[in-house]
């Protein structure tokens, strides 16, 4: 059965707005009534602009017509997190702190989706300021998770992700501190692509931690994130060509630690696709990070003064007009000591060099992306296998160890919960080889689909 | 900062400030800041090995 327009796949549609078979304004069309359509109760984007996306879409048209056709990207209508500067919409960070003043100009990696002729349609929720990951602490409402919508969709980048697996964009600019683009991916079945540390620029983006942040793409699809990935870095976007499917692919799997905590369903999916991978010629081999039960401990002495910092002036003069979990989370980082953020950082440094010697031989890493289902709204704490945990620490603890070390890290589909809550597969890649991560993690996805 | 008395001071601090919802979370610092405290890639005046501490181990 051919999916509905809305929910195709960019690398499907390129060929046919090249000739002229389907048009950007029909895209746009299909984005924005789906958008009118469920918008209102999954609450993902914080602002359409509906007048802007049409009369760019039929500029588009025109061009295309007029055999100036940019590439794969031309004609595709985007979302972008609403903490990415888009010029003529304000940048809310989905807070009340922030001014309603439009954006003077796009951020660097929006003016570079524009140039490969993408169509911004608007702006997506977040959990406030990107300080969580569960979209619930919204100056805008929480974002609702489709499959099932008492659950969180991930965060922070959930509208970004639900946008995505539901038709109301193609893709999706977001950002990823702790997993923000990789763990609402998962929950809503998206594939997200946290590239290396410092590969896009992040001019034009709010910060939540400076050392740990990165922006990335949200799309349907191995290779439509790529083309994405491209584009924002100012590359012209090219589909990538095959790959031999046999070919000898090695994957690490960090059991100790990482593997010690998973929700029972989110463990068969995962074991599910290692044996799909392995009926298909893939060669796994279990690898051990020494300190990888530091990793929260050096992320929070990081993430927490440096959010801190910025929000340092508004925390005093503005403390009410935060939302109240976010509000103490960024207290906390009034506490943490100089001392203790320099022992964070030599362990960042430990951490870097024991992940990159476990990959030593192989291609990349591979581990859940998120060791439960998709959380229900309104819980604080949950108990997965045997260990009870705050819901932040759970659903970063697979993800935020990436983020220290820089390490690119894409999370695709790999199959259902028994109650259909999306699993994610998280692929790790060694550092500056992003495009050789995206490489092995499109012959996965291929691999594991049926899963 | 000894991590007893720098517990305490947090505390009392945030209590000061009416932030009494903080007091479970700064529990949580408190027990990462003494995970991180007795990490063993943390330096020492006294070693006298000069083994560089933060050297990858062998992965399995």
């Amino acid at each position: 059965m051919t999916p509905a327009l809305c929910l195709r796949m960019i690398t499907d549609l390129a060929p046919q707005l090249e000739s002229g078979e389907i048009s950007a304004r029909e895209l746009t069309d299909a984005c924005l009534e789906r958008i009118a359509r469920r918008n209102p109760d999954l609450n993902a984007f914080i602002a359409v602009d509906e007048d802007g996306a049409r009369a760019v879409a039929s500029r588009t048209d025109d061009e295309i017509a007029a055999g100036r056709y940019r590439g794969p990207l031309h004609g595709i209508p985007i979302s972008v997190k609403d903490l990415i500067d888009v010029k003529g919409l304000p940048t809310t960070a989905a807070s009340k702190i922030r001014p309603k003043t439009p954006a003077a100009r796009d951020a660097p990696i929006v003016a570079n989706l524009r140039a490969a002729g993408a169509i911004v349609l608007g702006k997506c929720n977040l959990h406030e300021f990107a300080f969580g990951t569960t979209g619930e602490d919204s100056a805008f409402g929480p974002t609702r998770n489709p499959h099932d919508t008492s659950r969180s969709p991930g965060g922070s980048s959930g509208g970004s992700a639900v946008a995505v697996a539901t038709g109301m964009s193609y893709g999706s600019v977001g950002t990823d501190t702790g997993g923000s683009i990789r763990i609402p991916s998962a929950a809503c079945g998206t594939v997200g692509l946290k590239p290396g540390f410092g590969e896009l620029p992040c001019d034009g983006v709010i910060p939540l931690s400076r050392s740990l942040d990165h922006v990335g793409p949200l799309a349907r699809s191995v290779v439509d994130a790529w083309l994405l990935y491209q584009a924002m870095g100012g590359q012209e976007p090219r589909i990538p060509p095959e790959t031999n499917p046999r070919g000898a692919l090695r994957l690490g799997v960090p059991r100790r630690h990482f593997l010690d905590h998973i929700d029972p369903n989110v463990r068969g999916r995962f074991n599910d696709a290692l044996g799909l991978l392995s009926a298909a010629g893939v060669t796994t081999t279990d690898v051990d990070v020494p300190h990888a039960s530091e990793i929260a401990s050096v992320y929070l002495h990081i993430v927490l003064p440096e959010a801190m910092t910025y929000h340092s002036r508004t925390l005093d003069s503005r403390p009410e007009d935060y939302t109240p979990g976010v509000r103490l989370r960024l207290e906390m980082g009034r506490y943490v000591l100089a001392e203790d953020y320099l022992r964070a950082q030599r362990g960042r440094e430990v951490l870097r060099r024991e992940i990159t010697a476990a990959m030593t031989n192989c291609a990349a890493l591979v581990l859940p992306t998120l060791a439960i289902p998709p959380p229900p709204f309104g819980v604080e704490s949950i108990a997965v296998g045997g260990l009870n945990d705050s819901v932040r620490s759970v659903t970063l603890r697979l993800t935020q160890a990436f983020n220290l070390t820089g390490h690119p890290a894409i999370s695709v589909p790999c199959g259902n919960t028994p109650d259909d809550l999306p699993c994610g597969l998280q692929l790790v890649g060694h550092i500056n080889q992003t495009i050789e991560l995206l490489t092995v993690a499109r012959r996965v996805e291929t691999t594991i689909r049926p899963v | 900062m000894h991590i007893d008395a720098w517990a305490q001071a947090v505390i009392k601090d945030a209590q000061l400030r009416g932030l009494s919802e903080l007091a479970p979370l700064l529990d949580g610092l408190v027990r990462a800041t003494q995970t991180l405290r007795q990490a063993d890639w943390n330096e020492s005046a006294e070693r006298t090995d000069r083994q560089d501490a933060t050297a990858a181990k062998d992965p399995k």
